[in-house]
């Protein structure tokens, strides 16, 4: 077995955190190692923490891990921040609010930048969250950055999806537009001190009430909390844990561990996919003329991408003689 | 995907003033660094263990208020200590002349004092990667061989 892996596997931080960034990196140390630890994660609780810009996420996540060591898990966190689309690079500052778990060793903390990857996580979320799997961490705080409307790759992520909203946001019409009803299973609503938290909270419960609910489906709490205070915290970590009990309980775990790697594996192919066809194409001779013909307005996008493409057959060796590509 | 700086700053001792760092941080920022802040007050053991989880490059570490001369080396110790010392150790921040030396002798890569233009950093972390970039490749060579 690889020594990296051995040491993650044991659950050391260096190892850990080193692994963490060979798969960020895109280092092929780190795939190897990936291998081996691999099969030995699928454990751990993973609850993501989503919401708008400025909505306490940090905060409330902060408070969360306290309430999660009260009741001894050891928590694995990744906190998402944008990378800047103009120099690729990145001001990481979620950890600011958690410097209280600095020093405790049953708390690892990884902030990451999204690396132009859309949805809300980061390009190696995922891989983190395997990561700190195999180190031991039994529940995983995953943080996105900032959501607007669409960017809910979480719930792909996550088996327990909280979705944190605060009074003021112009609700009315946000909430119904957001699709974001759909993928919560805890909704918070934080700061719940502020002025118009009342309104807010009608609002919210009258949104998730026309919900359509099946029947013994999980019907998403709402939980008022004051992050900084720690109050309603006990309360929304006993929600996530009692969802979690549910998936168990009504036999869907499973199915949600089994979404969650198709996803992630669609992903990844296409990804790697349109990684090594741009490559291919790239060094040809044809590509450089249809890209001049594109720059130029002579062809659109699409007819270059066609004339391109009829050049291209992709063919899988174990597809017993039938084209192996898309039908 | 392709590999990206990684810099913690950290502000050790009991200053308050976030200017001087946030000014660093986006000049980082915009040099296509990743920079993870951590916030005030911080303690060598946060610093050390911040470090080794988001696994950075380079430490960063700032003080105004006269706590270098013990917390800058107690962070190379503790790095050393858990075999995390393959990063570079920088130190900036009101730091007497005399002082350097000592901190240099210390483990410290490079003590950048008030008033350093930003790019003299941006350079100075840009040379540190690119050398031992170059270093790795070396190493991967003679391993193939």
């Amino acid at each position: 077995m690889s020594e990296i892996a051995k040491r993650v596997l044991d659950g050391c931080a260096v190892s850990g955190g080193r692994l963490i960034r060979w798969l960020e990196d895109g280092d092929s140390r780190g795939l190897a190692a990936l291998r081996v630890v691999y099969p030995r994660t699928g454990h751990a609780h993973l609850i993501g923490i989503t919401g708008p810009p400025g909505a306490g996420k940090s905060t409330l996540v902060d408070a969360v891990i306290a309430e999660l060591r009260t009741r001894d898990h050891r928590v694995g966190v990744v906190a998402v921040d944008p990378s800047s689309p103009f120099s690729g690079g990145a001001v990481l500052g979620d950890r600011v609010r958690m410097q209280r778990h600095a020093t405790d060793d049953g708390v690892f903390i990884r902030s990451m930048a999204t690396r132009g990857r859309l949805g809300g996580l980061a390009r190696a979320t995922f891989e983190a969250t395997v990561v700190l799997d195999a180190m031991g961490y039994d529940v995983i705080l995953i943080e996105t950055v900032g959501v607007g409307q669409d960017e809910l790759e979480i719930a792909e992520l996550a088996q327990t999806t909280v979705v944190v909203s605060v009074p003021g946001l112009g609700d009315d019409i946000q909430a119904i537009k957001a699709g974001i009803l759909e993928v919560g299973d805890v909704f918070v609503l934080n700061k719940a001190d502020r002025p118009g938290a009342d309104d807010a909270e009608r609002h919210l419960r009258m949104m998730l009430h026309l919900r359509r609910a099946a029947e013994g489906a999980w019907l998403p709490p709402l939980i008022r909390t004051v992050a900084p205070r720690g109050e309603g915290v006990e309360d929304l970590v006993e929600a996530c844990l009692s969802h979690h009990a549910h998936l168990r309980e009504s036999g869907r775990l499973d199915a949600v561990a089994a979404r969650r790697s198709e996803h992630f594996f669609r992903e990844i192919l296409r990804d790697r996919a349109a990684d090594e066809i741009l490559r291919a194409a790239a060094s040809t001779d044809r590509f450089a003329g249809l890209l001049e013909d594109v720059r130029s307005r002579r062809i659109d996008p699409y007819s270059a991408s066609d004339a391109l493409l009829a050049a291209f057959e992709p063919r899988f060796e174990d597809a017993d003689g039938e084209r192996g590509a898309s039908s | 995907m392709s590999r990206r700086i990684r810099v913690l700053l950290a502000k050790l001792g009991l200053d308050a003033h976030t200017i001087g760092v946030n000014v660093i941080a986006q000049a980082l920022r915009d040099a296509g660094m990743e920079v993870i802040y951590s916030g005030l007050k911080q303690t060598p053991e946060m610093v050390a263990r911040t470090a080794i989880q988001e696994d950075v490059d380079v430490v960063g570490m700032s003080s105004l208020s006269n706590a270098h001369m013990v917390h800058f080396p107690k962070v190379v110790a503790l790095l050393r200590e858990q075999a995390a010392d393959d990063k570079l150790v920088i130190g900036g921040g009101v730091i007497p002349e005399e002082d350097q030396q000592t901190l240099l002798d210390a483990g410290i890569a490079r003590v950048f004092t008030m008033g350093t233009p930003t790019r003299e950093i941006i350079a100075y972390i840009e040379r540190w990667a690119a050398d031992r970039a170059n270093a790795g490749d070396a190493r991967a060579e003679r391993a193939r061989e």
